[in-house]
């Protein structure tokens, strides 16, 4: 077991003759939003897949969750939240099928799925429209939900693929709050964007390029080792020297 | 006569009420941006203008043409880049665009200065499969397809949405130069960064056109004193300032708090107001509004409003 939530090293996923993940090496700590950038085709996407059970790596270990993405690769997705704006909810079910679908899912005791679905629709304020399909549901919601759902088994870490592509400004603040509420009640949220000013929402970011983390740290400390104003500066000094 | 006229248009998907008299204009050769997120009604109003939707209500022109009766002659005139990848996924980068040229009557030769800049770009990987380009090349593929029958009017749908920073950027400088050729281009985003970079903006929301403005404009007309605020802290600070009794709204921007008061205030005062109540390295600056703000500020959004039931 680790103290971290996520501790990796020598991460490295070859697909043939090609890396596409570079042996890469960080840690994340319980209770922070560890922001995971990098251009389209520089390994965000494969990296995550390791952290999250879905692809064993070529070289390297680590843990997430406490568990080993090597050999317990099963214990890591029972423990973990994730969600994407690509898979979230069943559009055909209501409200609470999906909460009751993905609790079943999960492995939950039916009191427990009933206690949970009292939580969330309590402190999403969806109790009118629990029994509407989410189709029904704005934008707004339906993120809010899905990310309440990705938390029903209660996981210290989430992972959050691209969450606000897209979205309404008004929609993506207030979910970062909600992000920020579920970090300062201690949960680790792992989340990757392509809004620069969503990265510096972030405790630490980290920026892959070609494979590799070609930079990690605090916003304000990335600013002042790339003499930067803004992330956007950073990210594109970064990505372009390529 | 303006590339594109748009007259109170409405349409409906049943009770949705996607477009609500919708009216503007995009002047010869500007370059105009049709800002808003998901759902606010970019794309169907972008069919509506080629001619592949027809509207309930209102009228329209594309390059002099009325967009029902001529619907012909806009389509030879516009190049449409959808939101959705659209190009034939199994014939190769070449093939596609010969196959585009070939249906306009065109060859790729005959036009190929005006998308040379781009082609380069794709054209080590020429003999690959569009469905196995990048999401970067694919997109720099989908405007050389849109452009080789040099169209008078380019119509660009979300070109850049899920695409990373350095390639958003890389975008843009290509749109510059085709505006400096005289194509007039519409172009949605949901990015509200890059309406700073068009000529001028309409902001959409719920189907509605919000205000119609150079960014210049737009921003001045923000009329409130709006201030930056920084702590360590983002989010208690955010929580504190909600409830400071100066306050007329605060929501994060990036490492900052923009901060929008009911009066003018000194930075001092707001500084000592924020020390006291325990935010020590406080940073506060007067700033100018950015398109964001704006766009906050007038639009209204259904997912607040069950906020406060």
């Amino acid at each position: 077991m680790s103290e971290q939530a996520i501790k990796v090293e020598g991460l490295t996923k070859r697909f043939g003759d090609f890396t596409a993940v570079d042996t890469i090496s960080f840690q994340v700590e319980k209770g922070e939003i560890f922001g995971f950038l990098g251009a389209n085709g520089a390994g965000k996407t494969t990296a995550m897949r390791m952290l999250i059970g879905l692809s064993k790596p070529t070289e390297g270990q680590g843990f997430v969750a406490g568990f080993d993405i090597n050999t317990q690769a099963e214990k890591i997705k029972k423990n973990i939240g994730y969600m994407s704006q690509k898979f979230s909810l069943y559009n055909d079910l209501t409200v609470k099928e999906n909460i009751r679908f993905y609790g079943g899912i999960y492995g939950l005791s039916k009191s427990r799925i009933s206690e949970k679905t009292e939580d969330i629709l309590a402190e999403l304020r969806l109790f009118e429209v629990a029994k509407k399909p989410v189709r029904e549901l704005p934008l707004g919601w339906k993120q809010r939900l899905s990310f309440a759902i990705s938390m029903v088994h209660d996981p210290d870490i989430v992972f959050l693929d691209e969450p606000t592509g897209g979205v309404d400004p008004h929609v993506r603040r207030q979910f970062w709050e909600t992000i920020y509420q579920q970090a300062n009640a201690g949960r680790t949220i792992f989340v990757t964007t392509h809004y620069m000013d969503e990265a510096e929402y972030c405790n630490r970011v980290s920026i892959m390029v070609d494979g590799k983390i070609a930079a990690l740290d605090t916003p304000d400390q990335l600013k002042k080792q790339f003499n930067s104003k803004s992330m956007d500066e950073v990210f594109l000094k970064l990505a372009r020297n390529v | 006569m303006p590339a594109i006229l748009a007259k109170n248009i409405s349409k409906n998907y049943g009770e949705i009420e996607a477009l609500k008299d919708v009216s503007f204009q995009v002047n010869d050769g500007e370059l105009f941006g049709l800002i808003g997120p998901d759902g606010a009604g970019k794309s169907t109003l972008f069919r509506v203008l080629t001619t592949l939707l027809l509207a309930d209500k209102g009228t329209g022109e594309v390059v002099g043409h009325p967009i029902v009766s001529e619907y012909k002659e806009i389509r030879k005139k516009v190049g449409y880049m959808p939101g959705k990848f659209s190009l034939y996924q199994d014939l190769s980068v070449e093939e596609n665009l010969r196959f585009f040229a070939t249906i306009f009557g065109t060859t790729i030769e005959e036009n190929y200065s005006l998308i040379k800049d781009i082609y380069i770009q794709i054209e080590p990987f020429r003999k690959r499969l569009a469905g196995n380009l990048s999401g970067g090349m694919k997109q720099k593929l989908a405007l050389c397809c849109a452009l080789i029958h040099k169209p008078k009017v380019l119509f660009l749908d979300e070109p850049t949405t899920g695409v990373d920073a350095v390639s958003r950027k890389e975008f843009w400088e290509m749109l510059q130069r085709l505006k400096e050729k005289g194509i007039a281009i519409l172009v949605s985003t949901p990015y509200m960064d890059e309406a700073e970079l068009c000529q001028r903006i309409a902001l959409i929301q719920n189907g509605a056109i919000l205000e119609t403005n150079t960014p210049q404009n737009l921003k001045k007309s923000y009329g409130h004193p709006l201030y930056a605020v920084k702590s360590k802290d983002t989010y208690n600070l955010l929580k504190s300032l909600r409830e400071a009794h100066y306050t007329r709204s605060v929501l994060p921007f990036g490492e900052f708090l923009h901060l929008s008061t009911n009066r003018p205030m000194e930075i001092e005062q707001i500084k000592n107001d924020l020390t006291r109540k325990g935010f020590p390295g406080i940073e506060v600056k007067k700033i100018e509004a950015t398109v964001e703000d704006v766009f906050l500020e007038l639009s209204e959004t259904e997912a607040l409003k069950t906020e406060r039931p």
